[in-house]
């Protein structure tokens, strides 16, 4: 009897030595989020002033210096990488979430899987041979290109499980009223549907906002001010990869500050989709 | 139901064409235009969903043509070539491979028990509430940190760090190197596997644990004979997923593992991985032979991850299709 009764306890220590193990590590993979965010900070608020927004960085050895460039290209080259992949992206979706069985989606939703796992260095070596190689330049455009097909496999899941949770019989009720196929999809279903959609749009922008790798080959970093598409261009994540490795203060300096900005957008960006998801329940 | 109702609409539209006496009055040229537009925007369907298809595959045609080159000059000697001389034109990718793996593995066993914790804590544990609702988020966000950031910091605050532990420990401390390469790679991939055993720890029945808690048994036996068993295969595809996420990250990596193409004597020397011999060599390869041998590796990344994202969300489709 008190065999059992010490073993009972050693069950139940155990199990509760387990819990312990388990919530310790659990929350401890909070403690480097916690680091990052707050050496970033720390490093990056003192940097950020409106002179640091609106200038261009300054050769080594002057102080101060901005990075109106990167700011500038990257918002310019996420806007077209944007113009690119939503259309595609929306359709594609569209296409597979009202085609379950066909052969062809079947091909479709295995290439938007192979798609999601390319490794982004990868993409740029794609689009360099695509893009850079044939227009004989590097350019912005290229580089949104490259954001582009990393985009396209987050909006096409969004909207394909989007628009499989909607109701059949709101398809129904449409086409039975002699509505056109096409005015069924566009003017019904997707306005329905259209926060869970917009939801993937914004995830899919936080995703690729930060993305370094496809543009080391493809948009390639500018020092000056450039808003030709057509042209090389700098943006905050080459920035702060260039400045990060350079030996140079200064150079830290403006990295530093280009990051707290560049993580400020891509949080945001996800503070924007938790809470549209919220209402969708999309598992993306 | 729906696809039957599209065919009737476009015969009701010949049979008005066809009948004489109804004149093409203004609602029926309108309707046949919106047959047309129900024609074009049903090819346009299939033509993206087709484009997208072809582009993956252009992608690895690409990438097979533009590696030929070192393929053909190479062939096997290449994956077990032991230097890298771009000066001398050697070209062996054996320590890139070994890098890749290392860090890749390394990553993997320090994360692994992370995600499983978080797995269980908020799959089992804490299923519900304020407390693993933020938690929830919070691993998400590890995700969301772009790599360059993690990068950043972990050359100017890991690094420090790991040189100090190898000074106690009586290395020789470059900080660099393949352990600093896999810690970062470790934090950026628990949420991967986090996330996704999140979700298959609580679609174990509540049957099954509710019969292994009326034979007597605890929590913590609950959970290992009944939720891990039942949840194993969706926690390996967790991991393969994590794996995956490794073997391709490229800017984290290259910013704190050193960059020198020689083959890790000890897990704490510095390396070079497939990806970032590519970042780094990328754009300063001018021979044909230099550029074809770093596609290739681009090739062997793209096929390694292809093949592991592919069974990963196999084994993901049949779990959650029981």
């Amino acid at each position: 009897m008190n065999r059992t009764g010490a073993h009972l306890k050693w069950r139940i220590a155990k199990s509760n030595i387990a819990k312990t193990v388990i919530i310790i590590l659990a929350f401890a993979c909070v403690i480097p989020l916690l680091a990052i965010f707050f050496y970033i900070i720390k490093e990056g608020v003192t940097k950020i002033n409106w002179h640091f927004i609106v200038s261009l960085p300054k050769p080594v050895g002057e102080e101060g210096g901005g990075i109106a460039n990167a700011l500038l290209g990257s918002l310019l080259i996420v806007l077209c990488a944007s113009v690119i992949a939503i259309p595609i992206g929306i359709l594609c979706g569209i296409y597979l979430s009202e085609n379950k069985t066909t052969r062809l989606a079947y091909y479709s939703r295995l290439a938007v899987d192979i798609l999601q796992g390319v490794p982004s260095i990868v993409v740029g070596i794609i689009i360099y041979f695509w893009i850079v190689k044939e227009t004989q330049t590097f350019s912005a455009i290229s580089g949104s290109a490259a954001l582009a097909l990393m985009m396209l496999p987050i909006i096409v899941r969004s909207t394909e499980e989007t628009l499989k949770l909607l109701p059949d019989s709101l398809k129904e009720a449409a086409l039975a009223l002699g509505l056109p196929y096409h005015r069924v999809i566009l003017k019904v279903l997707l306005p329905c549907g259209i926060s869970g959609v917009l939801s993937g749009v914004i995830l899919s922008v936080a995703r690729i906002a930060g993305e370094t790798a496809p543009l080391l080959f493809t948009a390639f970093g500018n020092p000056y001010l450039n808003a030709n598409i057509f042209k090389p261009m700098q943006s905050l994540p080459l920035l702060i990869f260039n400045y990060a490795t350079s030996p140079y203060d200064e150079w830290h300096d403006l990295a530093w500050g280009a990051s707290l900005i560049l993580l400020t957008w891509v949080l945001l960006l996800n503070i924007i989709t938790k809470i549209t998801t919220r209402k969708w329940r999309v598992q993306l | 139901m729906q696809q039957a109702n599209y065919p009737q609409t476009f015969i009701a539209g010949k049979a008005l064409n066809k009948s004489k006496s109804l004149k093409k009055s203004v609602a029926v040229r309108k309707s046949f235009s919106q047959i047309k537009f129900e024609k074009i925007f049903k090819s346009t369907l299939v033509l993206i969903a087709l484009s997208v298809v072809i582009i993956v595959l252009a992608i690895f045609l690409t990438l097979v043509v533009q590696s030929l080159p070192s393929i053909k000059a190479l062939g096997w000697k290449f994956l077990g070539g032991k230097t890298w001389d771009p000066v001398s034109n050697v070209f062996g990718a054996y320590p890139f491979l070994i890098g890749t793996l290392i860090t890749s593995f390394l990553a993997l066993i320090i994360s692994v028990p992370f995600s499983f914790a978080i797995a269980i804590f908020l799959g089992e544990y804490y299923p519900k509430g304020w407390l693993s609702e933020l938690l929830k988020n919070v691993i998400e966000l590890i995700a969301a940190i772009p790599s360059v950031i993690y990068g950043f910091w972990g050359v100017f605050v890991l690094v420090p760090i790991v040189r100090d532990l190898e000074t106690k420990l009586g290395i020789l401390p470059y900080g660099i190197g393949i352990f600093t390469a896999s810690l970062i790679l470790a934090v950026m991939i628990v949420p991967y596997a986090a996330s996704l055993g999140r979700e298959v720890v609580r679609m174990v029945p509540s049957a099954l644990k509710e019969g292994a808690y009326s034979l007597g048994a605890t929590r913590f036996e609950v959970i290992k004979n009944v939720v891990i068993p039942y949840a194993k295969s969706g926690l390996f595809a967790g991991i393969l997923l994590s794996l995956g996420r490794a073997l391709g990250e490229t800017m984290a990596v290259t910013m704190v593992i050193g960059n020198s193409p020689i083959i890790p004597t000890s897990i704490f020397s510095p390396g070079h991985t497939m990806a970032s011999v590519i970042a780094n060599e990328f754009t300063e390869a001018a021979d044909s032979i230099y550029l074809s041998s770093l596609i290739e590796m681009g090739l062997l990344l793209f096929v390694v991850t292809v093949i592991i994202n592919v069974i990963g969300k196999r084994i993901i489709k049949r779990f959650t299709n029981e």
